[in-house]
């Protein structure tokens, strides 16, 4: 993606030292996450992070290896109950929320080491995505009722047009776990959006990709916030797609952050640049 | 659309496969070429089939170990039997009492698996499966302490005692006599009604896997996490799995038990249950046709071999590891398909193919 063609958005400050994107700003923020943190034993793993996402955003979280990245995800989703902190999804308290609840209420994610159902079919894998969209019961079912075959036919029919995104309406039969590498990372993808989500998690979606697959990704991320208008917080440790397409970037090192900002700032924090690069010796 | 019509081809064959076991059979019982023997275990290979296939449910469509599937169908017998018993005046037209005694095995089969399951099932881990085992014992015990009748005044129960202190009044009869079990029963359970329980069976588990609710149950076997995150509820999809396991289980007990004059609690002990698994496991996990196969071919089987006396066993073992190495090995199941395919003629496969197409 060529950085010249998308202007950087202008970031603005909303209480709680937070940025969203200034198209955002009169808006709520769809996430909200208030001194969170969490303690494994005596490890702490995450503190006082405060993050808002807007609306529309594309927000990027990095840092090192073991910095409590994927961490922040499995609070957000409930995976892990964060010992300290509030998140609001939506402007709504998420205490004692599920995992279950959580996607009923809004967010759904991708996962690093990926999470298929791999012995499914691909089109049963973004079926299983519209799980709460497309209900009837279990008799109706068994009994093959009418609400079974209507509620088949609006599966199969979105289950497509999902696919379709990433041109993968011709792999809908295929075993999930036969595909390839980053075949499987986009019907991660896939699945997540069928739950109709606010905000999407993507935990490094570029891994194992090459680099006109990462590219072709880029392009897909943007396409899928301009036409669903949902927010993104990826995790990714390819530069050049983050500083690509995410308007704002929070920088996570030691289970702390270091610095918030836009990618140019980012870019030139020294801070940053010296939790990648390691302290630069005196001398 | 690919997927919708390879599943339902393969339901077709699933039933078709067993309606023509049953026609071919129906013809030589009518032509008198068929042992009185084989005859006699008709009634308990389609109970074991229903058996296999339910227990399949569980262990290989939701992934979860049951050690103790012979208790449900204990549940299902016992209660299925008093109910055949106590309304014999009420509905005498006999293929409907016992279809009302199925239901009604099945029913509280189901009550049982529900009970159990809605605190294991929150678990995760083993536990299901050391439960289970716990349950099929305790299954066994109660019933050996207890005792029923049945008089004008209704059902009476009683634990713990005999059976004189039901305290029937005139004209009553024991039916549960503790640890004699039940006896008198009359044989109601035809080889017909066995078929008709089989494709029932069969139609429910197999529409259930082939929907909403069943493919959630597969995604909880295929990654737990990644159900939750698509807003999946694991415990009511497993339960959902357990308790049809466990209904179809006790309707299976209520026709096995109605195939005999006297049933007692110790025949469903923990043997069963590894019975059961053994067809499962053959059979292949998640292939419900290798359940029916299974379960038909090892109840046989040893009856069949009774001509090898002092062999029987050890024909019998190798018989099990040759059917586990031919449904469950990689080489063995391409080598066998290679010769199919070299066997059958090419013309043949070609129309095959051709209507796979179409
Ligand atoms: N369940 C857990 N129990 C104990 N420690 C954990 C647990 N989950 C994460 N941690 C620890 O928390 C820290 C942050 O881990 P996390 O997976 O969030 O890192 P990350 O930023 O995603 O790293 P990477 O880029 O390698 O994916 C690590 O030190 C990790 O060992
Ligand atoms: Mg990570």
């Amino acid at each position: 993606m060529d950085k010249a063609k998308r202007p950087e958005t202008k970031m603005v400050p909303v209480p709680s030292t937070n940025l969203v994107p200034e198209r955002d700003v009169d808006k709520l923020p769809v996430l909200e996450a208030r001194n969170l943190g969490i303690e494994f034993g005596g490890l702490t793993a995450l503190a006082g992070f405060n993050m808002a996402i807007g609306r529309t955003e594309i927000a990027g979280l990095i840092g090192p290896n073991g910095a409590g990245k994927t961490t922040v995800f499995n609070l957000l989703t409930k995976v892990y109950q964060p010992t300290h902190g509030t998140i609001l999804l939506d402007g709504r308290d998420t205490n004692n929320m599920t995992t279950v609840q959580i996607n009923k209420a809004g967010i759904a994610r991708t996962f690093q080491n990926i999470r298929l159902f791999s012995n499914l079919s691909v089109e049963d894998n973004v079926k299983l995505g519209l799980h709460n969209n497309i209900n009837y019961g279990m008799w109706n079912g068994i009994l093959r009722l009418p609400a079974y075959w209507k509620g088949e036919r609006r599966a199969h029919e979105q289950a497509m047009e999902l696919l379709s995104i990433f041109d993968m309406q011709d792999l809908a039969g295929n075993r999930a776990g036969s595909l390839p590498y980053g075949a499987q990372r986009r019907l991660e993808i896939v699945r997540a959006l069928a739950t109709k989500p606010l905000l999407l998690l993507l935990d490094e979606p570029a891994a194992g990709m090459n680099p006109s697959e990462t590219a072709e990704l880029m392009e897909n991320i943007v396409k899928i916030r301009d036409t669903l208008q949902i927010a993104i917080i990826l995790i990714e440790h390819d530069m050049n797609l983050v500083m690509g397409i995410c308007e704002g970037i929070c920088v996570l090192n030691f289970g702390k952050i270091i610095a918030k900002g836009t990618p140019r700032e980012i870019r030139n924090n020294p801070q940053v640049i010296e939790a990648y690069l390691g302290k630069k010796k005196e001398g | 659309m690919k997927i919708m019509r390879k599943a339902s081809r393969s339901k077709v064959i699933t039933y078709g496969l067993v309606a023509i076991a049953f026609i071919i059979v129906q013809l030589l019982i009518s032509s008198g070429n068929i042992s009185s023997s084989l005859q006699g275990q008709l009634v308990p290979i389609c109970a074991y089939v229903v058996m296999a296939v339910s227990l399949n449910l569980t262990v290989g469509v939701l992934g979860e170990l049951s050690l103790g599937h012979a208790g449900f169908m204990s549940v299902g017998a016992f209660t299925g039997v008093v109910a055949c018993i106590s309304l014999e005046s009420i509905i005498p037209f006999t293929i409907l009492r016992l279809t009302v005694s199925i239901i009604i095995g099945a029913f509280s089969a189901g009550v049982a698996g529900t009970l159990i399951g809605i605190p294991v099932l929150r678990l995760e881990g083993d536990y299901l499966a050391i439960v289970t085992l716990a349950f099929g014992e305790i299954i066994k015990n109660i019933t050996n302490c207890l005792y029923v009748g049945v008089d004008k005044a209704g059902l009476h129960v009683n634990f713990l005692t005999d059976a004189t202190s039901l305290n029937l009044s005139e004209g009553g009869r024991v039916i549960i006599d503790g640890p004699m079990g039940i006896s008198g029963i009359t044989k109601l359970s035809t080889f017909a009604m066995g078929f008709a329980l089989i494709m029932v069976t069969l139609f429910i588990v197999l529409n259930l896997i082939d929907s909403r609710s069943g493919r959630a149950i597969m995604a909880l076997r295929d990654n737990r996490i990644a159900a939750e995150s698509v807003g999946i509820h694991v415990t009511k999809y497993k339960l959902m799995a357990f308790a049809t396991s466990a209904a179809l289980a006790g309707a299976a007990g209520a026709l096995y038990a109605m195939n005999y004059s006297t049933i007692i609690a110790s025949k469903f002990g923990f043997n069963t249950s590894i019975l059961i698994l053994v067809f499962v496991v053959l059979g292949g996990l998640g292939n419900i046709r290798g359940s029916i196969i299974a379960a038909t071919v090892l109840t046989i089987l040893p009856e069949m071999l009774r001509q090898f006396n002092n062999y029987r066993m050890v024909i019998y073992a190798i018989v099990l590891v040759l059917i586990m190495l031919a449904t469950n090995d990689d080489n063995l199941k391409g080598f066998l398909s290679n010769l199919r395919n070299r066997l059958l003629p090419s013309n043949l496969r070609k129309g095959k193919k051709g209507a796979e197409n179409g």
